[in-house]
């Protein structure tokens, strides 16, 4: 909403400057976004006088002028300042616009300084309208009447000084979309008196020969309607022009100036009809399917009956409340007009402006809802404007529906004011204030009677008048008060899943890896790959056809951006993002994930080649990521299963099914997958290889027992050392050596206290089909030195299980 | 010069030029030896009278015992030279570059760091925290937060929608999350005090705008809590987040349908280019919106309005993050630009504490 200053002064008397106007409208609710001050910008320019134009010695198209611009010398005799100006109107005698070295010109953004033109010194320059941004004018420099004063500034004298004032308006403030409405609100803020002068009806002077039907009044709860016969159409008179400039609106004609000034003047948006082009009586209905009506914007619009229109015996004249029709608009041949006031179906505006893309001042008040009890006043006063501005003679009003809403009072405690905004207001200033925003007051307490003004349909209940009084008085008045946060114990806040999240991160990043933010939704194709891309998932409007569809797994999403960082010459990488992932659309569908993405040689040693090792990764490094994540948030590390391809059910098929797996406790809780993403996916996703990815849903970890206690169960420690032995199998390549391991350790779970895999051979002295696999198995003693036979037995047993549950064979 | 002095000085003249240890051990060897000079000498003893043993033995076992020192003394002074020269062999170049470690190269990203530091002052003040689902329904969205039917507000909000479904609703992604506040009210008695951080969405994309952002709000529901309560929570958290000993705050009437009063918030700074200083400076900066829960809310969130009372706040977690840590531009945010987030980003050891101070 836009206003100038001179015209809030039309509705508040007040002395009060700019500056503090616009901190109160900011600080009342009416947010002060943009103050645009010209006078400030025009302040260097003045008029002057072209004493003498000459040709430049050296420019064809140069003139050097000498210019007054009202300065004297020390003698008192005129200090002419020498000009050299490209402009063709630059002429002896001429009136024109003159700025000074240091003036910046707004329309160039240049700042002037002394130059030398072609050998010729010019000390200033003479304007353009264009150079002033006052309008597209750029033909020559501005030409001022004869009897324009030398000297003076030219904004002043040119009325440009009028601050134009924005404010960001909160939709539920319909009565501030007009100047009037604003002021009322200032005034009850101590910032001047409202005037609000009655306005008096115009007596018609015949019945107005067109009639009115409205079809659905759901759709047009109100409709007032009158001609005014024999105008005399043209441009509106200055004031009025200016008045629309000042906001950025063209000036049309004065029937149709009329209308845009009552809109932003008194929030009351009006239609004028040119009355001979109406044929026969006018009807508000809905349209008719493929009905169509040439806009005043010189669109077509093709119409349903959604849309509400208001039409003649020919057709539809005007989209009722949004944009009038062309063909029955007002110009200057218009001698009969018809001025419209209605009252529209909030709701209804804002689907079919929404829907036929229309943003028209019309709209953005109808939808936000009109004062209904100003209908009748508005078309008054537009017919005066009429009468005045082009003459005419009145008809009686045509009035349809029930314009006038039922009155609204609200029981008020006054103590409200306290309990939810802790001031104390007295009931005198409680009156004083709402008085002031045109609310009535009855009743001297506890509990008032207020009753609502009908440009507040936005007032429902006690909390409105609180906020009413709150922002009058300052929400600045407001004590802040300590927030006790009260005896409750300090007990972690975070849920499971929060702290398990928390976790994930801070673990992935201590392995080196990088925290990336994706978005949400990826590009269909993208998730199909990924196990998703049903149609329950799928946005209605994405926003971009790359962002259609809600992500089943994070890993599109960071292979697209690993994919960009080797774009941008970094192909070594570790990312990785902790956050939602979609399998369906209900709330239970919905999990939080880690994953990791590591690419070309980016172990958990760090990022690149260096002489301590380059491997590049492999699906060991992302196995190591994925039990790090799950080690940190919680998992029971120790009864985690791995499941390939060929054991596991559903396994994904983005993964290279030779190095991958699933992570799994129990065939029935998969926690996630690790491995080598698949080659054909990548070529998919238009992503170079190898990627080495992992992810987990961090929701499928089961929840830790709750104990009782913080304290850690009791440490033992065995009296007797433990001893170590070496065993080296050879097994087929495809053994698993977690199921030699096992073997093992299932040998005597008590004695065996930890198996590991210490080496790995394959190669020269072993068959082509085998393996080597060599154990470190550590025994513990619990009661008494072991015996070199016992150990022997035990080592026995051992050679024995791996054989039986592998095949392998000890190694000669 | 007896045969003796002239054994025993040949040998100790043996002894220190034997040149290693194994030289040293032949001239132990040759002297001490079963077979060596000076055992040699000793086993004549047997023969001699006892007189002469007598004084014959006292020599022969001096000489013995200077040799037996004279050799430990050189094997002490072998073994520090085959240590020295063994070490003078061992060297490695201490130079080479290290890799970084990977706590030091990892990195959490800016706006899960800000997360914790939220979560982590209010946590301080009693919150807890709740979370919802990001597909929403139109009613805990819209309609339970009292936005009327085809109401401007809600075109205020850019709504993603999803396909209808056969019953003619249709899902949403939430564009704030005050379903959480919803889902809580519903789920819950008061007292009531949770902040809700999350995931919001809304279809506007240019500088300033990104289709997917973040927000944590917050709630109160009680008997008591007021405008002043709210003025001061956000204001002791302002100073907590922005770890500065002041900042100037301006609470400003706004609208939200969800709540009323409605206030805007914005904080006194000044900025120059990347660097923002609060509690100074001419700009105000809006950084959030709340209100007391308006009763409509209330009323369909199941609380009684005349009984219970509170307020709620909602601001961008991406906001306040580039306001603290001079982020100029949000969309780099979400660009995955390994150079960005290693700038920007935080290491996994710097863990928002209040007692060991959010950022440092």
């Amino acid at each position: 909403m836009k206003f100038t200053l001179s015209w809030l002064k039309d509705h508040l008397d007040t002395d009060e400057p700019l500056e503090k106007l616009a901190d109160k409208l900011t600080m009342i609710g009416l947010e002060v976004e943009h103050i645009e001050d010209k006078s400030k910008t025009f302040a260097p320019f003045t008029i002057a006088r072209v004493v003498s134009a000459v040709q430049h010695p050296n420019a064809d198209r140069l003139r050097v002028c000498m210019v007054d611009t009202g300065e004297t010398s020390d003698k008192g005799e005129p200090a002419y300042i020498q000009v050299v100006c490209g402009a063709p109107n630059a002429r002896d005698g001429l009136i024109s616009v003159f700025a000074p070295p240091g003036t910046h010109i707004p329309g160039k953004n240049i700042t002037l300084s002394v130059g030398t033109i072609r050998g010729v010194e010019s000390r200033g320059m003479l304007c353009s309208a264009a150079e002033l941004e006052i309008s597209n004018d750029h033909d020559g420099i501005i030409e001022l009447p004869a009897d324009a004063p030398v000297g003076v500034g030219y904004a002043e004298w040119a009325g440009l000084g009028d601050p134009v004032i924005e404010i960001n308006l909160t939709p539920n403030r319909q009565d501030c979309t007009g100047v009037h409405g604003i002021a009322r609100d200032l005034s009850a803020a101590d910032m001047g008196r409202f005037k609000d002068p009655t306005i008096k009806p115009v007596i018609g002077e015949f019945p107005c020969p067109v009639k009115v039907t409205v079809e659905d009044a759901s759709l047009c709860p109100g409709f007032a309607l009158r001609m005014v016969r024999g105008v005399k159409n043209g441009p509106s008179p200055e004031w009025l022009q200016k008045r629309l400039t000042s906001i950025g609106l063209r000036p049309i004609n004065a029937l149709v100036d009329i209308t845009n000034f009552m809109t932003y003047d008194r929030a009351r948006p009006l239609h004028v009809f040119d009355a001979k082009k109406v044929h026969g009586d006018l009807t508000i209905r809905r349209a008719r399917d493929g009905e169509t009506l040439k806009a005043l914007d010189g669109r077509i619009y093709t119409l349903d009956p959604n849309v509400c229109v208001i039409a003649d015996d020919k057709g539809v004249e005007s989209l009722a409340g949004i944009m009038g029709g062309e063909e029955t608009g007002c110009d200057e041949t218009t001698t009969d007009v018809l001025i419209e006031s209605a009252l529209w179906s909030e709701i209804n505006i804002a689907q079919t402006g929404r829907r036929l893309g229309i943003n028209s001042d019309a709209r953005y008040r109808f939808e936000r809802g009109v004062d209904p009890a100003f209908m009748v006043p508005g078309l008054e006063m537009a017919t005066q404007l009429v009468m005045k501005l082009c003459g005419g003679t009145p008809s009686e009003n045509v009035v349809a529906g029930q314009a006038l809403p039922e009155d609204r009072v609200i029981d008020f405690p006054l103590s409200e004011i306290k309990r939810l905004a802790a001031i104390d207001v007295s009931l005198v200033e409680v009156r004083r204030i709402l008085g002031h925003l045109g609310f009535m007051v009855a009743g001297s307490g506890p509990v008032v009677k207020v009753a609502v003004p009908t440009w507040r349909t936005d007032v429902q209940g006690k909390a409105d008048l609180v906020e009413e009084i709150v922002r009058i008085v300052g929400v600045d008045k407001v004590p802040m008060t300590p927030f006790d946060r009260g005896e409750a114990p300090r007990k972690p806040v975070l849920t499971p899943i929060q702290s398990r999240t928390r976790k994930a991160r801070r673990a992935l990043a201590a392995r080196g890896m990088v925290e990336a933010v994706n978005w949400s939704f990826i590009a269909r194709t993208q998730a199909e790959l990924f196990g998703g891309g049903s149609s329950e998932l799928a946005l209605a409007n994405p926003i971009a056809s790359d962002l259609s569809d809600m992500r089943p797994s994070l890993l599109p999403g960071l292979v697209a951006i690993a994919q960009a960082n080797a774009d941008r010459g970094f192909a070594d990488v570790a990312l990785f993002e902790v956050g939602q992932i979609f399998r369906g659309d209900g709330p239970q569908d919905q999990f939080m994930a880690a994953a990791g993405l590591r690419r070309g040689i980016a172990s958990s040693a760090g990022l690149g080649r260096h002489w301590s090792g380059s491997a590049t990764v492999n699906a060991l490094d992302a196995k190591a990521d994925a039990f790090a994540v799950l080690a940190a948030a919680g998992a029971p590390v120790a009864a985690l299963q791995i499941a390939t391809s060929d054991e596991s059910k559903n396994f994904p098929a983005w993964l290279h099914p030779g190095r991958s797996a699933a992570i799994q406790i129990g065939p029935h809780n998969v926690l996630g997958y690790f491995g080598e993403l698949h080659p054909r996916v990548l070529d998919e996703l238009k992503a170079e290889g190898p990627l080495l990815g992992f992810e987990v849903i961090l929701d499928r970890i089961p929840e830790a027992k709750q104990k009782p206690t913080r304290a850690k169960p009791v440490l033992e420690l065995p009296a007797f050392q433990p001893v170590s032995r070496d065993f080296a199998f050879i097994v087929d390549r495809a053994v698993k050596a977690a199921d030699i391991v096992r073997a093992a350790q299932n040998v005597d779970r008590k004695l065996v206290s930890g198996v590991t895999v210490f080496d790995i051979y394959e190669g020269k002295g072993i068959d082509a089909d085998k393996k080597s696999v060599a154990i470190a198995v550590r025994l513990q003693p619990r009661d008494r030195t072991f015996t070199d036979q016992e150990i022997d037995a035990v080592a026995g047993k051992i050679v024995a299980e791996v054989a039986k549950r592998t095949g392998g064979s000890l190694r000669g | 010069m007896s045969d003796l002095d002239a054994l025993q000085s040949k040998i100790l003249a043996d002894i220190a030029n034997a040149s290693d240890e194994a030289a040293l051990e032949a001239v132990r060897v040759a002297a001490l030896g079963k077979k060596g000079s000076i055992s040699a000498l000793l086993s004549t003893l047997g023969k001699m009278s006892p007189d002469e043993r007598k004084t014959e033995g006292a020599k022969i076992n001096l000489a013995k015992d200077t040799v037996t020192r004279a050799l430990a003394a050189r094997r002490e002074v072998l073994k520090a030279l085959a240590l020295d020269a063994r070490l003078a062999s061992e060297t490695i170049d201490v130079t080479l570059p290290l890799r970084e470690t990977p706590a030091e190269a990892g990195r959490i990203h800016p706006l899960s760091q800000v997360w914790d530091e939220v979560t982590t002052i209010f946590a301080d003040m009693g919150f807890a925290v709740a979370e919802g689902p990001d597909i929403e329904t139109d009613d805990y969205n819209f309609t339970r937060l009292n936005f009327p039917e085809g109401h401007p507000a809600r075109e205020m909000h850019d709504t993603f929608y999803f396909n209808p479904k056969d019953d003619g609703s249709r899902l949403l992604l939430r564009t704030h999350t005050s379903p959480v506040q919803v889902r809580t009210m519903l789920s819950q008695q008061p007292p009531i005090r949770v902040i809700c951080p999350g995931r919001t969405y809304r279809s506007d994309s240019d500088q300033t705008h990104t289709p997917m952002f973040h927000q944590v709000e917050g709630l109160v529901i009680d008997k008591s809590s007021h405008l002043g309560h709210l003025k001061w929570i956000l204001h002791e958290f302002c100073k907590a987040f922005f770890e500065v000993d002041n900042v100037n705050m301006r609470f400003r009437p706004s609208f939200f349908p969800f709540t009323e009063p409605s206030l805007e918030v914005d904080i006194q700074c000044r900025c120059d280019k990347n660097e923002i200083r609060f509690g100074e400076g001419e700009d105000w900066l809006e950084i959030l919106g709340c209100g007391m829960v308006h009763p409509n809310v209330l009323k369909l969130c199941g609380i009684d309005p005349e009984v219970y009372q509170g307020f709620a706040w909602g601001m961008g977690i991406d906001r306040i993050a580039m306001l603290k840590y001079g982020i100029a531009d949000l969309r780099q945010l979400f660009e995955g630009d390994v150079r960005w987030l290693t700038h920007y980003g935080f290491k996994p050891l710097e863990i928002p504490t209040l007692a060991g101070g959010l950022s440092s």
